[in-house]
């Protein structure tokens, strides 16, 4: 199989440039990841972040035929080729396929990721109703590899500003959980023209998600709550 | 002073719901005009001064245009928070859009009650 991938050292390269591959692989039953592997026993120069090698960490997310996704559980034999490998868009490249999430994560820490609880914990847990359990679910799943954000025009314009379609559904993950107190505060935080308003119901995020999560829905249900909430 | 990011102005809501009415506004507007020309194909100088002589028609036709005004707004400036990044640039930017929106919404006054 033929592959170009985006290499680049900063301490060696001048500009990234694409080199290409070719590895004599049955495609059947493998996924990219196991390509990019044996790409490596051949040219141990190539960088990339793996882990799990089975799409839980998160760790393989990149630019698969100009579209994100995790590179182990994208079968081989569904690329097009010659197999275009680029980083993720709109991060800092560290080196070929390895990123700079540092923005991403600071997005997502400004939502205050966690439960936000006042009263005296229990005795053994903080109970839910299988009904109030119901609303996480689509929500909790988020594995945190930025395949949606990355791929999100407002993000690449204000990496900054906006939260991001991952940062946005982890949002909605702690607003719309029962056992969470600070669902007022969480509204007022996201109420400006930055933080949530910046989405554009482009929906790249649904379209690339590789765990099917949708974050324009829950986008959608955090602005229905800010409008329940004033009217 | 300190160049740090700030967020926080409280009028992403206000203005996503102004931009989704005025849209609800202009969609009726348009389909009212669209739906008119179809019963009324070729309406000539008589048919349109007869259209707009009624009250109602002008007072919508304003509600209309200060809608396509005020998505105007909020489009123009989503533009320039996105290309503009110079605060004092933007902001004037953002002044003479808004005037100019104003002229408009006069214009439209005097056309819509001048004629």
């Amino acid at each position: 199989m033929k592959f170009r991938i985006y290499r680049y050292n900063p301490e060696t390269d001048a500009a990234p440039y694409m080199q290409s591959y070719e590895l004599p692989v049955e495609p059947a039953g493998k996924m990219l990841l196991d390509a990019l592997l044996l790409l490596k026993e051949q040219d141990d120069s190539l960088s990339l972040r793996k882990s799990c090698r089975e799409g839980v960490c998160g760790s393989d997310a990149m630019n698969i035929n100009g579209r994100n996704g995790l590179a182990c559980i994208t079968p081989l034999s569904s690329l097009k080729e010659p197999v275009e490998l680029r980083p993720l868009p709109g991060l800092p490249v560290i080196r070929d396929l390895i990123v700079d999430m540092t923005q991403f994560f600071k997005q997502y820490h400004s939502i205050k990721p966690y439960l936000v609880n006042n009263d005296p914990p229990p005795e053994t847990e903080r109970l839910q109703s299988p009904a109030q359990r119901e609303h996480l679910n689509g929500l909790y799943e988020c594995i945190l590899c930025g395949c949606c954000t990355t791929a999100c025009p407002s993000f690449w314009w204000n990496p900054d500003k906006f939260v991001g379609p991952a940062g946005l559904l982890q949002a909605y993950r702690f607003i719309a959980d029962t056992r969470d107190q600070a669902t007022s505060e969480r509204l007022d935080d996201l109420e400006d023209p930055y933080r949530l308003f910046r989405c554009h119901t482009i929906m790249n995020c649904v379209d690339v998600c590789p765990k099917e999560l949708n974050p324009t829905e829950a986008i959608g249900h955090i602005k229905d709550m800010m409008i329940r909430r004033m009217v | 002073m300190v160049n740090r990011v700030v967020v926080g102005a409280h009028y992403g809501l206000r203005d996503w719901l102004i931009q989704r009415v005025t849209a609800v506004v202009m969609a009726v507007g348009s389909l009212s005009l669209g739906g008119y020309l179809w019963l009324h194909p070729h309406p000539g100088y008589d048919g349109w001064t007869g259209l707009f002589a009624s009250a109602p028609v002008r007072a919508f036709a304003l509600l209309f245009l200060i809608s396509l005004y005020y998505h105007a707004w909020i489009g123009m400036r989503d533009i320039v928070m996105d290309y503009v990044k110079p605060a004092g640039v933007r902001l004037v930017i953002h002044v003479l859009v808004i005037l100019a929106l104003l002229l408009y919404t006069i214009w439209s006054v005097q056309i819509l009650w001048g004629m």
